[in-house]
């Protein structure tokens, strides 16, 4: 028995089929999860996202802390409730884990894998040794991430009171109101929020955007969902093996500041020395699907150059054919080969993501 | 619980068997339970039309979200008629397992064959024995 959300009978209610997630019981669909994903890119969707873990980081020296534990510069959030998204990496330059950080009106918050949360927590207060800051986990708040075309509607709907406060909300920004938070971030390549919520009022809240219409759905879509969006999920497509240099997270590594976090050396020295891989995008536009831990071959001139792997591999729903994150060496081309079922079946190499807002972006 | 309907035979390897009226052609298709396991199917490989098989041999592929999973030949025979409609909408394995959802029909090559699939019953423990 794992551990459960304030929604866990509501989802048996709803007839989910529950699976194990990091250690918690969770949806992983309430029928079918094709279904869920199209409800998503075409109207609205919900997901239970309260395994997450939520912590604030509040102290007089949180902002020199955070500068110290993350690749990327809390600094560059100017406003209050800009999100920046980042690794917290160890020594080697390794992703200890990815994660969303919020500047809020005194301090911060920062919203963590579930999988990784007790080492997260761990490294976060080993860390905070000789700083003055206070973690603090929040586990009295739940999150429920309302994605899709139509969900931010749908959810001034429900809190008309936050109509106007939703609608200030820029791109990757969050706000407080009456103990919840509203903040215009997702993992599914569509606009909406993630809304936490103490988790005494996340029924109620739940329910009303059922009634609202919108569809509740499970981690089979989320996992659709992000991977044709290009996002990696951590524990597949990074963890501590690699740095975010070789994870397509290069654009979340400030090197040029003046701050000398947890892992940069590493990075620096990886950057002189050369990376010896990147993380691509792969399609497969026929029958078949890619999946996480294939073997890829890159070859030139009919001679196999190196190989790689898929980090993870899906059917796509809005393309009808499969994509997939993998690990490639540098010089790969504009094709390669994926090891299925004992063939070599050449797909194409692309750059991440494949769909976004409803549609196909890759070339 | 999955639906296990008596009037037909299954595999171990969760595909069903009915037997037809003419006592020589049987259809084949794969289970309520194992649509269920599979989840969302998404591609489904068929023998073509006239392939002979041997029972027990790979006679395709089923591709669901979650994995790939291969489809034996219940009893050797010669392939006469594939559905078609899964090319288009693989979901019919899962809405309808047993009726639009079936896969290809085979010429029974040698009757006996059939008289070692399992039952419902049996198959019912098989799927009993897994979920322990």
């Amino acid at each position: 028995m794992g551990s459960k959300t304030s929604l866990h009978d509501a989802h048996q209610s709803m007839g989910a089929k529950i699976v194990d997630f990091g250690g918690w019981d969770m949806p992983l669909h309430y029928g079918s999860q094709i279904e869920e994903h199209h409800l998503v890119r075409k109207a609205s969707g919900m997901f239970d996202v309260s395994h997450m873990t939520i912590v604030d980081v509040q102290g007089s020296q949180s902002r020199e802390y955070l500068r110290h534990l993350l690749a990327n510069d809390v600094d560059k959030l100017k406003a209050t409730g800009k999100a920046l998204y980042s690794g917290m990496l160890d020594e080697q330059g390794g992703v200890i884990d990815d994660l969303i950080v919020y500047r809020m009106p005194e301090d911060y918050r920062v919203v963590v894998n579930c999988g990784t949360r007790e080492k997260d927590l761990a490294w976060m207060n080993k860390q905070a040794e000789g700083f003055a800051v206070e973690l603090k986990e929040r586990d009295d708040l739940a999150m429920v991430a309302i994605q899709g075309p139509e969900a931010i509607a749908k959810i001034q709907g429900v809190k008309s009171k936050q109509r106007s406060l939703i609608d200030s909300l820029s791109v990757f920004q969050g706000l407080e109101s009456e103990g919840w938070m509203f903040c215009r971030t997702g993992y599914t390549g569509e606009d909406g929020l993630e809304v936490m919520v103490p988790n005494d009022e996340v029924v109620d809240f739940w329910q009303a955007l059922a009634s609202e219409g919108v569809n509740p759905c499970g981690l089979g879509a989320r996992d659709t969902l992000r991977l044709e969006a290009g996002m990696n999920l951590y524990g597949s497509d990074m963890d501590e093996s690699v740095t975010p240099l070789q994870s397509n997270m290069a654009w979340t590594v400030s090197l040029t500041d003046d701050r000398n976090f947890i892992g940069k050396a590493a990075l620096v020295e990886q950057k002189q020395i050369g990376v010896p891989n990147k993380l691509v995008g792969l399609v497969l536009e026929q029958r078949g699907v890619l999946r996480g831990h294939q073997r890829v071959v890159v070859s030139e001139g009919g001679e196999q150059q190196g190989e790689g792997e898929i980090t993870s591999g899906t059917f796509s729903p809005t393309l009808g054919y499969s994509v997939a994150l993998a690990r490639v060496p540098q010089n790969t081309g504009d094709t390669c080969r994926v090891e299925m079922r004992g063939k070599l079946v050449e797909v194409k190499v692309v750059k991440p993501p494949f769909v976004r807002n409803g549609q196909r972006v890759y070339k | 619980m999955s639906i296990i309907p008596g009037e037909l035979k299954y595999l171990s390897s969760h595909e069903w068997v009915r037997l037809e009226e003419d006592g020589e052609t049987v259809t084949v298709g794969i289970t309520d339970h194992a649509q269920d396991l599979l989840g969302d199917v998404v591609f489904v490989e068929l023998p073509e039309v006239d392939t002979v098989i041997a029972a027990g041999e790979e006679a395709g592929v089923v591709e669901s979200v979650k994995a790939a999973s291969d489809i034996f030949a219940p009893v050797g025979g010669k392939v006469i008629e594939i559905n078609e409609s899964l090319e288009e909408s693989p979901e019919f394995v899962n809405s309808d397992p047993y009726d639009d959802g079936w896969f290809f029909k085979l010429k029974v090559s040698d009757a006996d064959e059939l008289s070692g699939l399992l039952s419902a019953e049996d198959y019912t423990e098989v799927c009993e024995s897994e979920e322990h």
